[in-house]
């Protein structure tokens, strides 16, 4: 860390304003070809403030912010760093200037320690031993100013996603970064873990550091953010101050319309037991335990949410059930047995059975992505009669016509069905893998992570399309990492654990606090840890 | 098997362990920074033409191995520019410079001296000649009647080229430098997430480009050594696979140095071992076919490249070009 003060462009130099503005942009203009991805941006950050940036997925949050973090060249516009116009052509620069960022994806090097990623690009000298003796020093000083705790030797690879997020903060402080952007940072965390970052966040801007806080989560900018800024569609929409608006005006103001956040289902109506589920037992290849003893049941006409931190067995749970893997235990479908060795079943079998099932990563299980819609549209049931047209061709014509059907009644856009997979938005992906399996009536559906990477008006379409299956009187099994989605969607929530389930619950007795601890593992009676 | 045999073939495991370790820790530099190198063959094979070119028209075995650098450099350069500029296949653009040399260098030795695809001659000044430590025993008669330690000393250690030992030295050189310095600890990272590098503010492509450069500047004196050290003078194909066995030295060793040391001593030791049937047909006590032993190092080499010898886990970031992602 050399000589602050002869660095151009830090807070030190006297601010020909003294209130300057930590971060400013003016007209801030990108285009991708065709696509404008910042539109003449202007946005003002004060110094010492948490100013959250929100939007949906595609409204160029994260182009904006790589500009600022030179990964990209603004077409057009300038910056302003503590009031000096600076230039950002590549990285360097950035850190130069005092910015660091918290990539959502983590840019750590996994079998290198958590000492020698930070030290990595900031390093003293030509020789390694140096560096690494001085951050360690530093570290455990960030450490106690923070709450910043991590062990310097432990190899990444090893450590929890709150720990390599940690370690990415410190990574931009050992920078000495003065202006600090987190991109989607608590989309990995438990909730317990997000709690931690946004006390630790607190402690850095009492310290005078200035924040940036991109999510798609109103929950959040509501509740650690002192400022607002609203992109829709390349543009900056409204920067309001958060004590002054309410998640409705600012979803309203995201998605361009007036949008439902919660919900809207009436109580649920179970009936009979649809999926049994007994002792279910799953070994990986590596021989790596993934569900232990899982016991659990859906019935008729209710949704039965797994809430848990992502790598607790949701996904192998899913597998088991749709057909991909296989286990050991007992599991029924309306009270006759499935089976489950994979010798005599397979996903198709349990098509033919009546279980759809919408994968959690749609994009490498639920579609191909270089294969149009109504090829998509298609998969799995391939093989039907009704898509024959005699016993060597396939009736691509009706299947067309079918498809364009399906997508006006899922709202799918643009409703061609020519378009390949990869050319629609997430949330347009998904309505086209739920038509898909919605529409063969099924008498249980599993889907996971419904809306992940889905925009807001999406999301809620996708919502109300699982509450309508349900009071159809179907068995739905919902596995999400996203705590909100749980709560508003499940009529029972079981927490899963390592493999394990920790308890069920019911949405109205319990909240995110009470869930937060059970996906932690610590079941009540035994104490926080 | 007496001493003085075991010492023999110990020596030629030397011998032909050094175009194989400078090979080695070629690849090893390259692919740690996350570029994959199957032209190690070719920028031998080029490097062993010109330097055997040059040393024989100048005289100067010197001069040979600074053209047989810029050769390999050269065609080191043009891979780099096709994958990591061009972001292109990294595997393609390997087999296509082994193709390039295999035919660029006969078809010039031919135009240049016109006997058949090879090179002269390389004698003298214009070749690499053993170095002889002090008190060591030159005349094979003195070294027979030596004590074992004298004789280890005058056959083993003393008596090679110089390239030998710098081999050797490159071993630790290499070692301290992946794990002891600024720029080991970013050429690892880049090998194995270069958007960590890019993010802290370094040049993925400069950082690539150099380790690339030192792949190429490595494998130039292999070929050196080949033409102007091992053999006397360049012939078709004279790399015999070369670059593929030290590829698969590379794998078994994990891509660490020391292993990479070992590793190529091994394969060296398979390959001295054809040059003494004698000493091996005694020591099984039958008839082994002559062609096996030539195969052998092959065999091996085929056997680690199947991965039957233990996961060996590459670079992650090995292959793959870097594109800046949003």
């Amino acid at each position: 860390m050399s000589d602050t003060t002869t660095d151009p462009g830090r807070a030190t130099a006297p601010a020909p304003d003294a209130r300057a503005p930590a971060i400013e942009l003016k007209g801030i203009s990108k285009a991708f070809g065709p696509v404008q991805a910042n539109k003449d941006i202007a946005i003002r950050v004060m110094p010492g403030t948490i100013h959250g940036i929100i939007g949906e997925n595609g409204a160029g949050k994260s182009t904006l912010m790589s500009i600022l973090y030179g990964f990209y060249k603004a077409d057009k516009g300038e910056i302003f760093i503590n009031g000096h116009k600076t230039e950002i052509p590549d990285s360097q620069a950035a850190i130069r200037a005092g910015i660091g960022m918290v990539f959502q994806h983590f840019k750590l090097v996994e079998n290198f320690t958590v000492l020698e990623n930070v030290v990595l690009g900031a390093e003293e000298g030509a020789l390694l031993r140096p560096s690494l003796a001085k951050a360690r020093k530093l570290l455990t000083q960030l450490a106690k100013e923070y709450e910043l705790n991590v062990d310097p030797d432990a190899l990444i690879e090893d450590i929890g996603v709150g720990m390599q997020q940690r370690v990415e903060i410190l990574k931009a402080l050992y920078r000495q970064a003065d202006i600090l952007i987190l991109d989607e940072p608590t989309g990995v965390l438990t909730p317990a873990e997000a709690d931690h970052l946004f006390r630790i966040l607190d402690n850095l801007k009492a310290e005078g550091k200035t924040i940036i806080l991109i999510t798609h989560k109103l929950r959040e900018i509501m509740d650690v953010t002192d400022t607002v800024s609203v992109m829709r569609r390349g543009e900056m929409t409204a920067t309001v101050k958060t004590a002054e608006t309410s998640p409705e005006e600012l979803a309203e103001l995201m998605v361009g319309r007036k949008v439902l956040l919660r919900v809207d289902k009436k109580p649920a109506n179970p009936g009979e037991v649809v999926l049994e589920v007994m002792n279910l037992n799953v070994t990986d290849d590596a021989g790596v335990h993934r569900l232990k003893d899982v016991s659990l049941t859906v019935r008729a006409g209710e949704i039965l949410g797994i809430a848990g931190v992502a790598g607790n067995g949701q996904s192998e749970l899913l597998d088991v059930l749709g057909g991909i893997d296989h286990g050991t235990g007992t599991v029924e479908l309306n009270g006759e047995a499935i089976d489950l060795s994979g010798k005599q079943s397979d996903g198709k079998s349990r098509r033919d059975r009546g279980i759809a099932h919408v994968p959690e990563d749609r994009q490498r299980r639920g579609l191909i992505m270089d294969f149009s819609a109504w090829e998509n549209i298609a998969f799995g049931y391939h093989d039907d009669a009704m898509y024959q047209k005699n016993v060597w061709l396939m009736d691509n014509a009706a299947l067309k016509a079918e498809t364009e059907a399906k997508m006006g009644r899922f709202d799918v856009r643009p409703p061609d069905p020519k378009l390949s997979a990869k050319n629609f938005s997430g949330g347009n992906q998904q309505k086209i893998v739920l038509a898909r399996e919605i529409e063969r009536n099924p008498d249980l559906l599993l889907i996971g992570q419904p809306t992940r990477g889905v925009d807001i008006g999406a999301i809620e379409f996708i919502h109300q399309q699982i509450v309508a299956l349900r009071d159809q009187g179907k068995a739905i099994l919902l596995v999400s990492v996203e705590l909100d989605e749980i709560m508003s969607l499940s009529d029972r929530i079981a927490v899963m654990f390592d493999g394990r389930i920790m308890g069920e619950r019911l949405p109205s007795e319990t909240d995110e606090k009470k869930l937060g601890l059970l996906m932690a593992g610590v079941t009540e009676g035994t104490g926080g840890v | 098997m007496d001493l003085l045999t075991i010492l023999q073939i110990l020596d030629s495991t030397l011998r032909l362990a050094t175009p194989l370790l400078f090979a080695c820790l070629a690849g090893l530099f390259s692919e740690r920074s996350g570029i994959f190198d199957i032209g190690l063959e070719g920028k031998m094979l080029i490097a062993a033409f010109f330097s055997a070119a040059f040393a024989y028209t100048t005289g100067n075995v010197w001069l040979g191995m600074l053209a047989g650098i810029a050769g390999s450099v050269a065609l080191a350069a043009l891979h780099g520019v096709a994958s990591v500029t061009f972001r292109g296949n990294q595997l393609i653009s390997g087999v296509a410079i082994n193709f390039l040399a295999a035919g660029f260098t006969v078809l010039i030795a031919q135009n240049w001296f016109g006997q058949g695809g090879r090179t002269p001659a390389v004698a003298g000044p214009a070749r690499f000649e053993g170095l002889n430590w002090p008190g060591a025993l030159e005349k094979s008669e003195d070294i027979r009647n030596a004590s074992p330690l004298m004789q280890a000393y005058s056959e083993l250690i003393s008596g090679h080229t110089i390239l030998t030992y710098v081999a050797l030295i490159t071993v630790p050189i290499t070692w301290y430098v992946l794990f002891r310095t600024r720029f080991g600890l970013r050429l690892r990272a880049v090998g194995e997430n270069p958007g960590a590098v890019d993010t802290a503010g370094i040049n993925v492509t400069s950082l690539r480009y150099i380790a690339v450069g030192i792949a190429g500047l490595l494998c130039g004196l292999a070929g050196a050594y080949l033409a102007t050290g091992l053999a006397a003078g360049f012939g078709k194909d004279m790399t015999a696979g070369r670059g593929f066995i030290a590829l698969a030295a590379l794998i078994f060793a994990k891509w660490r140095p020391w292993y990479a040391l070992f590793a190529c001593l091994l394969f060296g030791f398979l390959q001295s071992l054809s040059l003494r049937p004698d000493a091996v047909n005694n020591l099984v006590r039958f008839e082994v076919p002559g062609q096996l032993l030539d195969a052998l190092p092959y065999i091996l080499t085929v056997v680690i490249l199947a991965g039957f010898v233990g996961k060996a886990i590459p670079p992650r970031a090995g292959g793959e070009p870097y594109v800046k992602e949003r």
